[in-house]
């Protein structure tokens, strides 16, 4: 097989073993990425100087055998929303096009510590906004299962990229289903931790109470290496959990028998997709021929999650989006009679609309007279939320449903509609609301041939339970190893 | 309450630093309004006595000492600006306090 | 006439080594833009973690003006844009602030007053703007500083208790005198890191409701703050007296012109958008820590103040007066602990070098002088050796020359010329003792004085000023010179 489409873990064998070097390997990807990225699009800027560079640091490091962790000489790619020092992050947005950070994420920082070389940065819905990366004011990704798809979003870049093989393993946001709504429409794994298990150091902000950073990989264990990578305490973020993370390899291969898997039926219903209904329903078959016990379960309050998440989200964003100013950094535009003027004109010329949408619900929501009514019940209505499923996990050890009630939808066919856009996160934005660990890994492939995700959820810190049902599954199953059927110019 | 008026959309948008297009008004005022159209489902839920959750994390008293610590180079801090003079952010005049 | 209602805003910076969020300098004076980071300036992706020392101090100054600690509290963000606000949102304390329901007493014409203090809250400092030209006014653009941005500030509100501008003076001086003394702020206006903007409205003496309020800004001293609040009496009272109601605006003092100017009136007033930080996590404090901060406080003036009239008898007066500056009451204990006789002490402190403090427009705590210094002077005094009068001279030149009060008098021979009585006595002695050179003298011979003079020096050890011992022997035995 190629380098291209292998997982981490089989790489690192081969590292370890001398069979490859990193920088064959980093070269490996910069050749398909040239090969591939002209049609899916899924790049922003390769870093290819730097990658090889670091990969050879990494190749010393092996052949040194010093400091070789799991991910030394792997290289990753990261959505473009997560701050890389002397690299631009834009958001894929013209606020941001030529903002060079000072400064690495601390997830970044994690990664260049243990040699893993960043290969480059990918596109996404502008600051994270959309689940279609159409928003971005850079370019489309296109799916590369069918390329006049969307490949979900906001991380489409990142999804599109693993599917395509065109990197080894990324890092996406994860805000209302960011990560793993695309992850399921491009057929890769998706995973977003519990909240405040990974540094949102150096994340440029969404929604600052819902944004957890997390992996995307082509599979299961995989997500499990690369969150290894990152999941650390963090000082430099107050809402980091403090402490050792647990070892989420540790369970991986212990199976499914015995768990008690909750299936809620307000997740299974009206809005989902026959064939992605069909899809879970075998699903759950598979698990429990797999000896888990399947329980139905209710979570009465989730169907008012996407509206308490659009407030919330909304409110959150308009504050977090008020340093784009054109003061300090980033787009300023030419209309400067006086510094009002310049403010609005940078800000209504330098966002799209997704983006200035999104700002001005937040800020209505917030607004004197409003605040109450939208931000302060959405607020309770997430406590409510996050009870349902406290008491769901009295019972089960897991929540299983679809992660995106359709397959992957056409260029333009939700553009236009924003409340039919965000249907998209209803099955995902939950355990965003709740803080809680979920994981999409592919579960079948529809009749036009795209791909179908399958969600976990678990309890706050329960990743290793998290990663032993999926990764269960997932070798039942066998959908980790389904590729696109790209062709190569 | 789910209808946003013309007023309230040019009162957001001043509050947001939003110069609109009169297009983008009308498009905001139609869009918003279904989106609240939508969010107005909240107000179903019995949510009397409910604690709102603001934060993710169950977590308090999250604090660093108090050391100092250098500070970047000035040229790093202007490196991003738009426009930069003397060492200083450069801003076109306020026209009030 | 009318009844003036006032209530104050005073901000204060705290004194701690870094900015709240960030490990950034706070000293003050650098140049622009050379004490920030990528917190500091709001780079995108980057997170407070609040400083555990800005915490602790704004408990003390909510402890130190009686308050109410909270046990609960969070922080919140104030929305608005202003180019020397990096985030566009202030970090601050909107519902559950960290003090609340505090008092502060003080003296107003001989009066105890009471002002009550609604809250104290901990929030963040904005950056600098210098505007280009004489003022904001008419600038062509202006110059954003960030190296404040960040530094932790506490707001103090206090209830509408004031009842004039010049008790809204001594107030402040008051309240300036506590954080001080709390060690919580350096209270220094001229930095600015003391404000206080005034909220001021009249109405007819036995209305019980408010009116409407100006809210003053830009007051830079303690006078300006009295001047412009008089000029707000003048001008309310002007609108009442005509039978009109006052506009309810935000004014700025115009300190060379002495006059308040209309900036905004409260109808199109900022939509905040106050909502809980979701980057920051709540702080809660235990009864224990909130105790161990208030055992940590010193004696804070109305305390010591009581002290001092129990320990040292010293008449209240006396005692708000020393107490009035920490370093003056540390001053004057040291002085009493080498010294004795407080109310001596404490008539020479108040009076005399607060005087040359006040003359040299400096702080107490500049000054030149140290208590052992004024306790030698005092000594000198005590024993005779210079009069109370000298005692000023030399303490003057003391403040002058930093010389010790003994070495001045020596120098300049002032115990000398100064005991006109004890050295008179000598001469009686002499003239007793010696009968024979006495009537020589009287008989016209000159030479004969010259043995008296010798007599007299010799009593003296040689410390008699022979000129004067002439003069006097000679006025006492021919009625002239």
């Amino acid at each position: 097989m190629e380098l291209y489409a292998l997982p981490a873990h089989a790489l690192r064998q081969m590292l370890d073993r001398g069979e490859i070097s990193s920088v064959e390997l980093t070269k490996s990807l910069i050749e398909r990425i040239e090969a591939v990225d002209g049609a899916i699009g899924s790049y922003l800027a390769i870093r290819v100087e730097e990658a090889l560079k670091e990969a050879e640091e990494a190749d010393r490091r092996i052949r040194e055998q010093r400091d070789v962790g799991p991910l030394t000489g792997i290289p990753v790619s990261l959505k473009d929303n997560i701050c890389t020092e002397g690299t631009r992050t834009t958001c894929a947005s013209r606020m941001l096009e030529n903002f060079v950070p000072p400064y690495d994420a601390t997830v970044v920082a994690r990664l260049k510590a243990q040699g893993a070389p960043i290969l480059g940065k990918l596109n996404m819905d502008e600051f994270a906004m959309g689940s279609s990366t159409e928003t971005s004011a850079f370019k489309l990704t296109r799916n590369p299962w069918n390329l006049e798809r969307v490949p979900g979003g906001s991380s489409g870049g990142p999804a599109a990229a693993v599917a395509a093989g065109a990197t080894v393993m990324a890092l996406g946001s994860d805000t209302g289903g960011s990560i793993r709504q695309p992850a399921a429409l491009c057929g890769v794994v998706g995973m977003k931790p519990t909240y405040g298990l990974v540094s949102r150091f150096g994340l440029v902000a969404f929604a600052s109470s819902l944004d957890q950073i997390g992996p995307m990989t082509k599979d299961v264990k995989d997500a499990a290496l690369l969150l290894s990578a990152i999941a650390a305490h963090d000082p430099l973020d107050s809402t980091s959990i403090p402490g050792d993370r647990a070892d989420f390899l540790a369970e991986l291969d212990r199976g499914v028998e015995g768990l008690v898997i909750g299936l809620p039926v307000e997740m299974l219903g009206e809005g989902v997709a026959p064939e992605v209904r069909e899809a879970v329903n075998a699903a759950v078959g598979v698990l429990e021929g797999l000896g888990a016990r399947v329980e139905e379960v209710s979570l009465p309050h989730v169907r008012y999650a996407l509206a308490a998440y659009a407030v919330i989200a909304t409110a959150e964003a308009s504050s977090n989006l008020g340093r784009f100013d054109g003061v300090r950094y980033g787009f300023r535009s030419r209309e400067d009679a006086d510094v009002v003027t310049m403010f609005e004109t940078t800000r209504a010329q330098g966002f799209g609309a997704e983006v200035k949408r999104r700002i001005m619900l937040g800020t209505y929501a917030l607004s004197a007279g409003y605040y109450d009514a939208y931000y302060l019940k959405a607020l309770k209505v997430r406590t409510l939320i996050r009870r349902d499923f406290e008491k769901a996990f009295e019972r089960c050890h897991l929540l299983v449903t679809p992660t995106s009630p359709t397959v992957a939808f056409r260029f333009g066919e939700k553009a236009d509609n924003p409340v039919a856009m965000y249907q998209s996160d209803r099955l995902t934005v939950p355990a965003n609301l709740a803080g809680i660990p979920a994981i999409s890994v592919p579960c079948g492939v529809s009749q036009d041939g795209l791909p179908i995700g399958l969600q976990f959820m678990a309890p706050a810190l329960a990743e290793p339970v998290l990663f032993r049902a999926a990764a269960a599954y997932e070798a039942a199953a066998g959908w980790a190893s389904m590729r696109p059927p790209l062709e190569v110019k | 309450m789910a209808a946003i008026e013309r007023e309230d959309v040019e009162r957001v948008a001043r509050l947001a630093r939003l110069a609109l297009t009169e297009e983008e008004k009308a498009l905001f005022q139609e869009q918003l309004g279904a989106i609240l159209e939508h969010v107005r489902a909240l107000q179903e839920v019995d949510t009397e006595g409910v604690e709102p959750t603001p934060y993710a994390v169950q977590l308090t008293n999250v604090l660093r000492p108090d050391r100092a610590r250098p500070s970047m180079p000035r040229e790093q801090a202007l490196a991003n600006a738009p426009q930069e003079m003397d060492g200083y952010f450069f801003v076109p005049r306020i026209l009030e306090e | 006439m009318y009844e003036v209602i006032i209530g104050l805003e005073i901000h204060a910076e705290l004194l701690t080594d870094s900015k709240i969020w960030c490990g950034c300098s706070t000293r003050f004076g650098a140049d622009a833009n050379t004490q920030v980071c990528p917190i500091c300036l709001g780079l995108p992706g980057t997170l407070p973690v609040l400083n555990e020392r800005a915490l602790e101090l704004a408990v003390k100054a909510g402890l130190a003006l009686g308050c109410e600690i909270n046990r609960f509290s969070k922080f919140d963000r104030k929305n608005y844009f202003y180019p020397d606000l990096p985030k566009a949102y202030q970090i601050s304390q909107y519902d559950l602030p960290l003090c609340r329901n505090g008092a502060v007493e003080f003296e107003a014409n001989g009066e105890i007053r009471r002002v009550r203090i609604n809250r104290v809250h901990l929030e963040e400092e904005a950056g600098k703007s210098v505007h280009s030209g004489d003022n904001i006014m008419g600038s062509e653009y202006s110059l954003i500083d960030y190296n404040r941005g960040g530094v932790p500030l506490i707001e103090i509100v206090t209830e509408p208790d004031l009842r004039s501008p010049e008790e809204a003076r001594l107030f402040m001086e008051k309240l300036r005198t506590i954080l001080l003394y709390a060690g919580v702020s350096d209270c220094r206006m001229e930095e600015g890191s003391l404000r206080v903007d005034a909220n001021i409205s009249l109405r007819p003496f036995g209305e019980t409701e408010l009116r409407e309020r100006a809210e003053v800004k830009n007051l830079n001293s303690f006078r300006a703050l009295q001047r412009a609040l008089e000029y707000e009496v003048r001008r309310q009272s002007a609108i009442l007296d005509a039978g009109q109601r006052v506009e309810q605006d935000t004014r700025h003092w115009n300190d060379q012109k002495g006059v308040t100017i209309s900036m905004r009136s409260k109808e199109d007033a900022e939509d905040y958008r106050y909502f809980p930080d979701p980057d920051l996590v709540p702080v809660v404090l235990t009864e224990e820590q909130i105790e161990t901060w208030r055992r940590e406080l010193p004696e804070l003036p109305d305390q010591k103040a009581a002290r001092f009239i129990s320990q040292y008898g010293l008449p209240a007066y006396d005692a708000r007066v020393l107490t009035s500056s920490k370093a003056m009451a540390d001053f004057f204990e040291a002085a009493v602990e080498r010294f004795g006789e407080p109310k001596t002490v404490s008539n020479w402190v108040m009076v005399e070098v607060q005087r040359l403090v006040n003359e040299a427009g400096i702080e107490f705590d500049a000054l030149p002088i140290g208590p052992g210094d004024l306790a030698g002077l005092l000594e000198l005094v005590k024993r005779g050796t210079i009069s109370n009068n000298v005692g000023k001279e030399v303490l003057e030149e003391m403040f002058k020359t930093g010389k010790s009060a003994a070495d001045i008098v020596k120098e300049r021979g002032l115990e000398q010329i100064s005991d006109t009585g004890e050295l008179e006595a000598i001469v009686e002695q002499v003239i007793a003792e010696n009968p024979g050179p006495v009537q020589d003298v009287r008989d016209g011979k000159e030479k004969a004085i010259g043995f008296l003079v010798g007599q007299v020096m010799k009593l003296t050890k040689g410390k008699a000023n022979p000129k004067m011992v002439n003069e006097l022997l000679r006025q006492k035995l021919t009625g002239g010179a």
